[in-house]
């Protein structure tokens, strides 16, 4: 790519830009961080919807994310669709593939980003494979996420082991790192990767891959509440929620609720159709229902 | 050199550990296992036990007089690594991956296979050991190498294709690692290369060395000095890594690692991560790869399953940016015209993988002086390539 281009792509990376990151603590107001707030003040469990940035198109998503608020999510959780992604189940494999061939990149959602933000203040966290960010340069990507208007990051290949080149742009762009845990993880792990987690803490309810199904609810409550005791920050759960059935039961154990395979494959039954973006918000509609009636119910006890 | 990696894993800036939050607790666990069966004295009796009476070492290093001669330059010696049992050096880190599995008491086994080696290494050992064993395998790959998808049914192995991507190795990698994270808790997943996650390189590493062991101790009896050339081909690297370790120290043994050419660079079908890659991260890695602007992971070409890949092992890309070892390639037709030269002039038949190397000797021997030693790891025999090769060819059996 020539020089020209990089300077005119939109989306502020450029690598000829060597002006130095400034942090503005005053400014270090987290969108992600507001919502679980509110959220936690009303009694109220989050809802928060994936779906792969450019399936079927980067104007579609933008459409979706705007339903998908309507329709009462109350987090985004972007997915920058990458040719390798070894933590995901086929659903979202398949819908890289698809975004991959219409052309989508991480430069061009950035700039969905940010007509999105035109429109909308709903927290936006990209789920990114490390090496997406790594070829734009990690400081380069930060700075024109934060311009963009995202919230957080989510790299699934990318432990807190391993954050640390990642650990002070991000801190800079006011990014939340939001890592996960998973059932193998040791009470070593545990403690570990909740003390580094920001924004909110991903638990991955089962031994697998995106869009497998929870073998074991009572397995993830034990889980959650374990982690509850080693950390405040608020705990999501995800892989594996694909009714509003599981969300329920989700939200009466966790903050947040996060759906992903069961939203992409309808984003993907339905593409052909004019109402798809109409479908999908109905959809995350339901899911935001079931998981408004389980914090009222669960309200009294609590 | 041998304090390499760091305990992150680290060579230089490559390599680590980047892998979904659910295999952590696994490749730690493993690194735990590693360290202590590296120091059992019963582990390493066993381990050499069976790379002695049923794996067939050591494995020769054969004076190639009629090559020698023919290109009329260096003295050349083969490491025979295709007269290990299976024919490839594959099962040196099969074997060795086995026994860690038993010790940690994990009754299934899950590999990837490119060519096909390294599944039929893995499939054997399983055999042997009485384990469950899944082999993921590109479909493309299942095609070309057809020989040995069969070989590892024989072995009772549950062979499942990969339709994913270019459908080859490195969607195999994925979809094993896949597997992996479902069945951590079960399943040992026998890496076949010095690639991914920590401590995978390292471990893998340790395991080839004694192709390196071998041929240094074998050199010195045959010739009293080191050799001026090591050479052999790399695709992940496992082969190369194992000859090159045990030489390191040796300022004056340069090496050169041979990757695949395929069409040649400038068509862009090709494996030839340091001619035509950079630094990124895949499949748990950070190593040169082949990749776009974007960062996403370029198709592969060669002539070749084994070397079909678009990462290398990260202490490649260390000895690659200090120069201790040379990285050049060889494309599909250098490959097929040394894998006659080969089966003509000292009967044998090398694996395709092992034909890249032997075309970087026709290329290198007639420059050095007769006094000259090359030692080229012939990693594998062609066996396995006899059928694509009369395919490419035109012949049919």
């Amino acid at each position: 790519m020539s020089d020209k281009r990089r300077r005119s792509n939109g989306c502020g990376i450029s690598d000829q830009d060597p002006s130095p990151i400034t942090h503005h603590p005053s400014q270090d107001k987290n969108r992600l961080d507001a919502t679980f707030k509110q959220l936690g003040a009303k009694g109220e469990k989050a809802l928060i919807a994936y779906l792969m940035a450019g399936d079927p198109g980067l104007a579609e998503t933008e459409q979706l994310v705007l339903a998908m608020e309507q329709a009462g999510a109350d987090i985004i959780e972007l997915g920058v669709p990458f040719s390798d992604p070894i933590a995901d189940g086929p659903v979202i494999q398949q819908a890289a593939e698809r975004a991959l061939r219409n052309g989508t990149s991480l430069r061009q959602i950035l700039v969905s980003v940010k007509s999105l933000r035109q429109r909308t203040e709903i927290p936006i966290v990209l789920m990114v494979y490390y090496n997406s960010m790594y070829a734009l340069g990690i400081e380069a990507f930060c700075k024109a996420a934060q311009a963009a208007g995202v919230d957080g990051l989510i790299v699934p290949d990318m432990p807190p082991d391993e954050a640390g080149p990642l650990k002070g742009p991000a801190a800079a762009a006011g990014l939340r790192l939001v890592f996960l845990l998973a059932p193998t993880s040791t009470p070593a792990r545990r403690t570990y990767v909740a003390k580094e987690s920001q924004g909110f803490l991903y638990y991955v309810s089962l031994t697998g891959i995106t869009g497998a199904k929870i073998q074991n609810m009572a397995e993830v409550g034990q889980n959650v509440e374990k982690i509850r005791k080693v950390t405040k920050t608020p705990v999501a759960v995800g892989f594996g929620v694909s009714t509003p059935d599981d969300a329920v039961k989700v939200a009466t154990m966790a903050d947040g609720v996060i759906v992903g395979s069961a939203i992409v494959k309808q984003i993907a039954a339905h593409q052909q159709k004019p109402d798809m973006v109409a479908i999908v918000g109905a959809f995350v509609g339901s899911l935001k229902q079931a998981i408004r009636q389980a914090s009222t119910s669960r309200q009294p006890n609590a | 050199m041998s304090t390499l990696p760091d305990s992150h894993g680290r060579f230089g800036p490559y390599g680590g550990r980047y892998v979904p939050e659910t295999l952590m607790p696994a490749l730690l666990e493993l690194e735990e296992e590693y360290a202590k069966a590296k120091k059992d004295r019963r582990f390493q009796k066993e381990l050499a036990y069976y790379l002695k009476q049923y794996v067939g070492r050591p494995t020769s290093l054969y004076r190639a007089d009629r090559l020698s001669k023919r290109l009329g330059g260096a003295k050349i010696y083969l490491k025979r690594e295709d007269l290990c049992h299976t024919g490839a050096h594959k099962i040196n880190n099969a074997i060795g991956q086995v026994l860690l599995a038993l010790r940690m008491k994990k009754p299934r086994i899950i590999a990837e296979t490119g060519a096909g080696q390294h599944g039929v290494a893995t499939a054997t050992a399983a055999a042997m050991f009485g384990l469950q064993c899944e082999i993921y395998m590109g479909t493309e790959d299942m095609q070309r190498q057809a020989l040995n998808v069969y070989r590892m049914r024989l072995l009772g192995a549950i062979v499942t294709g990969v339709d994913a991507g270019s459908r080859t190795l490195k969607d195999a990698i994925s979809e094993a690692m896949r597997d992996w994270t479902t069945n951590v808790r079960t399943t040992h997943y026998i890496l076949g290369s010095v690639l991914g996650a920590h401590p995978y390189p390292m471990m893998i590493r340790d395991f080839q060395a004694i192709i390196g062991r071998e041929a240094r101790r074998q050199i010195l009896a045959a010739e009293g000095k080191l050799p001026d050339y090591l050479v052999a081909c790399v695709g992940g690297g496992s082969n190369s890594i194992g000859l090159f370790f045990p030489f390191l120290r040796d300022k004056k043994v340069k090496m050169v690692g041979v990757e695949a050419g395929g069409l040649g660079i400038a068509s862009g079908k090709h494996a030839a991560r340091f001619s035509g890659g950079k630094p990124g991260v895949l499949q748990g890695t950070m190593t040169y790869l082949l990749q776009d602007d974007n960062g996403q992971i370029n198709l592969t070409h060669s002539v070749s399953a084994g070397l079909d890949y678009a990462a290398v092992g990260p202490e490649h890309s260390l000895y690659h940016d200090q120069g201790r070892v040379e990285y050049t390639y060889a494309t599909d037709d250098e490959a097929m015209s040394a894998f006659d030269v080969l089966a003509h002039e000292e009967g044998i038949v090398p694996a395709l993988e092992s034909a890249h190397a032997i075309a970087q000797v026709v290329k290198l021997a007639p420059k050095l002086k007769k006094s000259q030693i090359v030692i080229v790891n012939l990693s594998g025999r062609g066996d396995k390539d006899v059928q694509q090769v009369a395919r490419m060819r035109g012949v049919t059996l």
